[in-house]
Formats: structure tokens, sequence, C-alpha cells
């Protein structure tokens, strides 16, 4: 028998609006869910059961009234890197494990406007710094598909949550790679929208310029459902960028013939799996069965995209954690001798590793005597390989490419190595740097675990990005796939 | 005995006029209860943006263009970092690299009546920080963020400037024209004005400049003074005791009148400057250039050039009378006043009185010329009596005075008191021929030859009649009676 937990958000959403159950129901479903299946995989920090069932009987009235928005009735996770009004926002980190938000983020608000229910806040890395969400100071999230296995991250607990049917989409968001890449480690559709796209107001910013939020999802299509109401310019976000959000349903089933595929040579290079890639080639195969052409395109500079990503990253990341200072909110230490000392141990007890290792090496990217030779140099790497890509786009229409050189790893394998681990976001970082929409959809398995194959499009190809990913899942079962303990 | 040449820059920051902060909606009015006035931006929470205040940028693009300075097409807000717990985000935006003014001037006017340039390196758009408060607190600090996020002009003088009476003269001009420009309340008490001098000394002659030292903490004209010329003989004074000057951050102390280190060269901050990837580049269009060109009131040296040709007034007095735009409208209404009464051609006698008794009566009661107990169309209605000679210069200090005390007009007063001069040759032959009568020994010596006798006559007669005879007349009258013996 078909459960609630198996339909997608699409499905759901038409259940909804048919009245074949309501609001609370599916509501109660999920949280019995979260209540019984999250203990074992840490997925979520904070669970909001009584405000999300107020809010289901909210819209199940609506959805009676036909008053209802676009959303109305559906649960979601909220990563807890966005600003919630009244709900505990920790970012991961033992910083803010007493804050409170006073306001909602713009991307909380919208949703909520159009009716989604908050079961709660996911967990993440620290800070959204960290590629397996073992640097949570609420410790790691265990991935559904094997729970020695990390889901990836940041978005790992967003990940684990959809993955493990806890709720039917997630916000994340993706700085260089924190969407797709756990996306991809746990068998969902990531989609990280161009720069710009949607709002960063009330997301607790890592690197800003890099920093975008997305949604984790089942299907190409539920993202297209909720990228519709998340998107669109925020006066409050200078920026966002005033553009019109198109209905990204309303081209998702447009044909693929004739669609020109870019396959990224830097991409099939390296530290790739060899099982990895064959999934890969198979899936550029169901594309060519729909009259895709495969064009190789290379882009010389995106092999620079890592070492060019750790320093501009850490170097506004290094800036936008100076707020975290003990003084108007969050973790401070105890008996502070005087203002320094409450400064360094507030600091060095609120912040994790990780986080202490980003702000170090920015701080030193950004001093006097190396600004020009790191950040400067950076900068003008990005520019080379932004240049890349527009070049490669006046060629084809998408590129593609894996998401991840590997399936998941064990949880614990690459903490001490931290080289190793910036390495898995070797495919996803370049299209933060350019700014570029980009998105992962289940390929297949490896040792049955995930894989994930990653599509990048121009800017603002959003919906050019959807229907790509739309015309794979009609011809593939992947996305229906669900982990063995949680059907 | 080696003589000395003081070098001096000023970095000026103006407080910009507008109703909501440079990043923020919270407002920016002065005085609020601590803290009332920050919102979650002012405040640095997490997940809070800047939006650029669009007004800012106008009042910034105004001042460009009234110091003849290029305004940059593209300029860029970035981030300076350091901690200090009224700094709420841990960096100030400011720009640094590509300000939004460069490249100004500002003239000044030398004691000895002339000319001399100062040229504007930059003027920059950033944000105040808060203020920490360190009393009344039992040992720890209060933080008032109240200021932070208020927007502030920072203005960049070259080292123009070699005294300290330049420095003063060129603060008061930028201070005049903020002001005229209603960009700036120009208030340094409430810090919405401020100032730090760099300042060197330099062997005359030599070309290469001092090691210079930076004075903070610079808030009223008088202290700008001290504190340079305090600065400048420490300087003169260590070099010629064989010591060196180290680049240092120091801190005026009014109380005392003297300068202390506050932090040196080395114990500066590392600011790692960025661009704040927060904000996108400032893009300046040549229209909106030209929309606010077309705000731009005129000018003090504008005013002040045509006061000089048309009126005929002194530099000097030019200066004074355009000095605060009030002053000038004040006395262009007094003109104007006049003209009604068709009494043109008093434009010299309108700036003594404006500039004399009218500007010591308003320091007398500490006001300023908007609040002035005689307006300007009633001292137009004193200087009508002096032009049409009902009453004497000196009659019109005493009309002056009680119409400042009562809040009369002059013709009320002059005529309460019988004040009216007399111009009745008659009259005032009768009264000289009676003081004549009277001295008869200084009458015998005046016309033995003592001419410098003549002063105590005109003294006599214009004690006799109160003061109120013409004096033209009397000494034209004098003169003749007295030879006519």
């Amino acid at each position: 028998m078909t459960e609630l937990h198996h339909l997608t958000l699409a499905e759901l959403n038409e259940g909804l609006r048919a009245r074949r159950f309501s609001s609370v129901e599916l509501t109660r479903h999920f949280l019995a869910r979260i209540e019984r299946l999250n203990p074992a995989l840490n997925a979520l920090i904070t669970v909001t059961a009584e405000q999300a069932l107020a809010a289901a009987h909210r819209a199940d009235e609506l959805l009676a009234s036909g008053e209802a928005g676009a959303l109305a009735g559906l649960p979601l996770v909220h990563k807890d890197i966005f600003c919630t009004d009244g709900v505990l926002t920790t970012c991961g980190s033992r910083m803010l494990s007493n804050f409170v938000a006073p306001y909602d983020a713009t991307i909380v608000e919208k949703l909520s406007q159009s009716g989604v229910v908050m079961l709660g806040k996911a967990n993440m890395d620290e800070f959204a710094m960290g590629s397996s969400n073992e640097t949570s100071f609420y410790g790691p999230v265990k991935n559904p598909w094997d729970l020695k296995k990390v889901p990836g991250g940041s978005s790992g607990g967003s990940a684990a949550a959809v993955a493990a049917r806890l709720a039917p989409v997630a916000t994340a968001t993706d700085t260089g790679g924190s969407i797709r890449q756990p996306a991809a480690l746990t068998g969902l559709t990531g989609l990280k929208p161009t720069y710009g796209r949607v709002s960063r107001y009330g997301m607790i910013a890592f690197a800003s310029s890099l920093d975008q939020a997305g949604t984790l999802t089942y299907t190409a299509k539920d993202a297209a459902l909720v990228l519709r109401d998340m998107a669109g310019f925020d006066p409050r976000d200078s920026t966002s960028v005033d553009t019109p959000v198109p209905d990204y349903l309303a081209t998702l089933d447009q044909p693929l013939a004739g669609l020109k595929i870019g396959l990224l040579k830097e991409f099939f290079e390296g530290g790739l799996e060899e099982s990895t890639a064959k999934l890969i080639r198979e899936a550029l195969q169901v594309y060519e069965r729909l009259g895709a052409k495969l064009v190789e395109v290379s882009l010389p500079n995106l092999p620079l995209s890592v070492p060019t990503y750790y320093v501009v990253a850490p170097a506004e990341c290094s800036s936008n954690l100076s707020r975290f200072d003990g003084v108007r909110f969050g973790y401070r230490c105890e008996n502070p001798k005087d203002l320094v000392d409450m400064y360094k141990r507030s600091r060095g007890e609120g912040f994790g590793a990780e986080v202490k290792r980003r702000i170090m090496t920015g701080t030193y990217v950004l001093s006097a005597g190396y600004y020009d030779a790191y950040y400067l140099r950076a900068q003008k790497v990005r520019r080379l390989i932004t240049d890349d890509f527009a070049r490669a786009f006046q060629q084809v229409d998408v590129l593609m490419g894996p998401t991840s050189p590997t399936p998941a790893f064990d949880i614990g394998a690459k903490v001490d190595d931290p080289i190793t681990m910036y390495l898995n976001d070797i495919y996803t970082i370049g299209a933060n740097l350019a700014g570029l929409p980009a998105l992962s959809i289940p390929c297949g398995t490896v040792g049955g675990l995930p894989v994930g194959l990653q599509i990048i499009g121009p800017h603002f190809a959003e919906a050019k990005l959807l229907n790509v990913a739309h015309g794979y899942q009609n011809e593939t079962p992947w996305h229906r796939a669900i982990p063995k303990g949680y059907e | 005995m080696m003589s000395w040449e003081t070098v001096i820059g000023l970095e000026i920051h103006a407080q910009l006029a507008t109703r909501s902060k440079i990043f923020s909606s919270a407002a920016t009015a002065f005085g609020a209860a601590p803290n009332a006035q920050a919102n979650l931006v002012d405040l640095g929470y997490p997940g809070v943006l800047p939006v650029l205040n669009r007004e800012a940028v106008r009042m910034a693009v105004k001042f460009g263009l009234a110091i003849a300075a290029q305004i940059s097409p593209r300029s860029i807000f970035a981030r300076k970092n350091y901690f200090y717990p009224d700094l709420p985000k841990g960096y100030q935006i400011s720009q640094y690299e590509k300000p939004v003014v460069e490249k100004g001037r500002m003239q000044i006017l030398l004691e000895d009546g002339t000319v001399k340039v100062i040229g504007i390196t930059r003027a920059h758009l950033e944000e105040d920080a808060g203020k920490s408060l360190h009393e009344d607190f039992h040992g720890a600090s209060g933080i008032d963020l109240n200021r932070a996020g208020t927007p502030l002009l920072e203005i960049v003088s070259e080292p123009d400037m070699r005294s300290a009476k330049e420095a003063v003269a060129y603060l008061k001009k930028i201070h005049t024209l903020v002001r005229y420009l209603e960009i700036c309340d120009g208030n340094m008490q409430e810090g919405s004005f401020r100032c730090d001098a760099n300042v060197s000394v330099r062997p005359v002659g030599q070309e290469k400049f001092g090691t210079r030292c930076e004075i903070k903490n610079l808030n009223s004209f008088r202290y700008i003074e001290k504190a340079i010329n305090y600065e400048v003989a420490r300087q003169i004074e260590e070099i010629e005791s064989g010591r060196k000057i180290v680049q240092e951050t120091r801190l005026f102390d009014p109380d005392k009148g003297e300068t202390r280190s506050l932090r040196s060269k080395e114990e500066a901050n590392d600011y790692r400057y960025f661009p704040d990837p927060d904000l996108l580049p400032v893009v300046i269009e040549q229209d909106f250039i030209e929309s606010v060109r077309a705000t731009l009131p005129e000018l003090p040296d504008q005013k002040a050039a045509r006061y000089i040709e048309k009126f005929g007034l002194s530099a000097y007095d030019a200066g004074v009378l355009t000095a605060s735009r009030e002053m000038g409208d004040y006395y262009e209404a007094v003109l104007a006043a006049l003209k009604a009464k068709n009494l043109e051609g008093n434009e010299k006698l309108a700036a003594n009185w404006t500039m004399g008794e009218l500007s010591a009566a308003l320091n007398k009661d500490g006001i300023e010329i908007t609040q002035t107990r005689i307006d300007a169309e009633r001292l137009a209605g004193l200087l009508a009596r002096i032009a049409d000679e009902t009453i004497s210069g000196k009659i019109a200090k005493e009309v002056f005075e009680s119409m400042w005390a009562e809040g009369k007009d002059a013709d009320t007063i002059i005529e309460a008191k019988g004040l009216k001069q007399i111009t009745d040759t008659g009259a005032i032959e009768k009264t000289i021929e009676e003081v004549m009568a009277a001295n008869p020994k200084q009458l015998a010596d005046y016309r033995s030859g003592k001419d410098k006798l003549f002063g105590f006559f005109v003294g006599q007669v214009m004690k006799v009649t109160g003061g109120k005879a013409n004096p033209a007349q009397v000494n034209e009258l004098l003169k003749k009676k007295l030879a006519a013996g």
C-alpha cells in the first residue's frame, strides 16, 4: 500500500487539494516518523511539533475555504541556517546554541505565506563549513542508506531528513556544493539556483558571494514547485536580482531532442571513481536516447576552483563570523576577566575546529602583505573560471558530469584530513564561483549507495535545468528509491 | 636655531543628515534612549544584510560637486575589520580603494588677505560605530548602538595647510559648506562634525615630509587650534632634543591642553580591507549627477564674490556674511527691506550693522541668527533712520539696544524717547551760542590758536543736545561761529 511518505511533494500537493487527506494528517504522519526515526539519524536539531500542527490546522482551513497558497499544508524542514522567528536557530554551532531568532528569513517568510508547515530545523555542518556533516556541534548526521556513512554536507541534516522520508522537502544552502553533494550522497534532487535568484536575507552568512539557498526534494518537479515560491527579488538583499520568476512547472515537459549537453572533460579526470563514472556515462546515454547531443567541452581553469574557493570562502567567512563576539547574542564564556578575554574565550569555546581553521585561513589571506598574493589573485582566477563557463555556454545548453567523485564515505574517514575532505567539492565549487545554477539528480547506486549526476546551466536557466532533470526522471526509477528501513 | 615648517592634513567626519541610517531603515535622530534606534541590521544580527541608502549617495555627490571634485562612476564599499564592542558586525562598511568623490578643492582666505587652495584628496561614505559608555556600569561597559550605522562622509584633505590657523580656516569653510548644502547639521557637540588632524614638522626648505602624528578627539574649532599648536611645539622639542618622532595616534586632552599617545603604528590594527560582498558597486550615472547639480544652492564662495562685486564689500566682510547660509539670508533680507523703502546703496551700512551690533547681541545672548530678537525688517527700519539722518549712528546704537530689549521697532523708540536728530540750523546755532557764552576761557584760548579745543566745543554742543544734534551740521556751524568773533 502506498503510504503518505511514498508520495512526492507534487503528489502530496494534489492529494491535499483533492482533500484525500488533510494537512493535519500529513503533518502527524511525518512528525510520527521523525519521532521514531530521527534519533538514529540525528537529522533534525529542533522539532517544532506544536507550531507545525497549528500551521497544519490553519492550512486545512484555508484549503477548505479555497484561499490557500500554492504550497498550503505541505510539511517542510528548514536547514538550521535560516532564521526562524521565535525558534532556536543554531547554524550547527555551540556559538548559536542559545540563539532564538527574532525574525524570519525572507525564504522562511515567503514559504510560510505559501502555506508550508515547518516540522523542524535540520542539522548541518557548523556554519555550513564541511562536506560530511561531521562538524556540527550537535553531532554527525547519519546517511539513511547506511548509518555508518556520512550524508554529505553541509546540508546533511536536510538531505538525511528527506531521504529518510521524515519530510517531503527541505530547504538547504550551497556555498561550494552543500546542496548538490548531500543530494548525490543520499539519492535526492538538489537544486542550487543562480546566485541572486533567492534572497539571502535571514540566511546566516558563510561566504556571502557564494552562498545560495535552494531545495532538497525527490524530483525535479518538486523542486520546481518550491522554487517558484522561494525565488524572487528581495529589497532587503542587495545581491538578489530583480528579474521575473518564471513558472518552472510550465516548462518541465519540454522535449529534450536537440539539447546540447557539454561533457566537462575536467570532470572525468583525477579522483573520479570508475564505478561512479560508469553510472554517469549510462545517464548520458539516456539523454542521447531522448535526442540530446553530447559535446566534449573543456574549462581549462576549472582545476583551480578548489584552491580559489579555499581562499575566497574563508576570507569572507573570517569577516562574516566576526559578529559572533559574545557581546549581543549567542555564546558568551563564563566570567570573562576583561574584554579581550571575553572575545578569546567566547570565540574559542563557541566555534569548532573547522570553523576556526577557516577563520584563520581567511584572516591570513586578507592580511597586509598577503592580500594581493592570495585574495586578489583568487578573485582573478574566479573571473577566469566564470569566463570559461560563459564560453562553454556559447556552445552547449547545459553541462553535465558527476556531482561527487565517490559515493558516501564512512563517518570519521576524512575528518582528520581537511585536504581530502575539501577535494570532495571539486566538481561542485565551479558553479558557486561563477554564480551558476546547478542541480544533482540520482542516477543509480554503487554498492547500495546513491550516485548523483550534476547538471549546470547558464545564469537564470533554472527552468532549463529542471526541464532537463525532469526528462531524465521520466525515464528512470532512481528518484523513487527509498533506503531500506525507511519504506 | 633651525626654523620649522608645519604640515597639516585634516580628516573630517561629517554626519550626513539623512532620516534613516546608511544601511538600515532605523532613524538617525540624536538623543533617543540607548539602543532605541538600533534595529537588527544595526545590531549585526545573524543573517541580516545592508541595503544602501540612496539619499546618502546623493548627499556625497552634492558635496563632491560643491568642491569641484570628480564623482566616481563606480565606487566600492569595503569592509574594515576590527573587533570592538561598539562595532556590532566586527567590521565597518566604508569605502577604501574607490571612494565616491575624488580630487576636489577648497579656497581659504589667509590673514594677510591672500587666497589659498587646499586640495581635497577624497570624500567617502561610511557607517559610524556605536558608543561605549564606561561610567555608571560598576566595572562593566555599556554599549549604545543608536549611532551605529549613521552615515558619515569622511573628507580627507591633502597635507596642504601650514599652520593651525589655516587648518581652522579650512575646517570652518568645510563646516560652512556642508551646512549650506544641508547635508550635515554641523553640530560639533553632538559629534555630527568631527575632525582628526595629521600633523608633522620639517625644516624650512626641506621637501620631504616629517613623520606625522594623527590627533584625534578634536570637537571644537578652539581645541583644534590648541591641539595643533601643542603638537607642533612638542614635535619640534622632540627633534631639537635629538629624539625622533614616532608615527602614532595621539589623543587631545582638552582639560590639560595637551596631546598624549594612544597607539603607535606597530600597535595599529591590520584592517584587512576587502570589497563587501553584500553590496553591489555604487554606479553613478551622469543623469543622476546632473539632477544633483540642479539642486546646488549658491555656494559660500560664489555668494561672497557677489557681495564683493555688487555691494563693494571687502573680502573679509563678504567672508563673515557668508559664513552661514542664515547670516547671508538675513543680510540680504535687510537689503531687500531697505530697497523697499527706496534706500538702495546702503549695502556697506547694512553689512556693518549685521556683522557688528547684531552679531555682538546674538553672541552676548548665545543665540543663533535664526532666533534673533530684531528681524531683518526691523533692522532695516533702524538703518533707514540713519540713512535719512533722523538719528546719528551713535544714537542708533542706543535705539538698537532698546529694540533688542523691548522688541519694538526703531520709529516707536525714537519717538518715545525723543531721539530724533536735531537738524534745525537755528536750534543748533542757538545751542552753540549758549555753549560759547558758558565757556569764555576756552573760547579765548581757541581764538588765540588752540585749534584742538574745537573738539571740546563739539562735545559740549552734543552734551547739551543729548547727542541728538546732527554731527555734520554741528561741525560746520561751530566752525563758522568760532571763527566769526
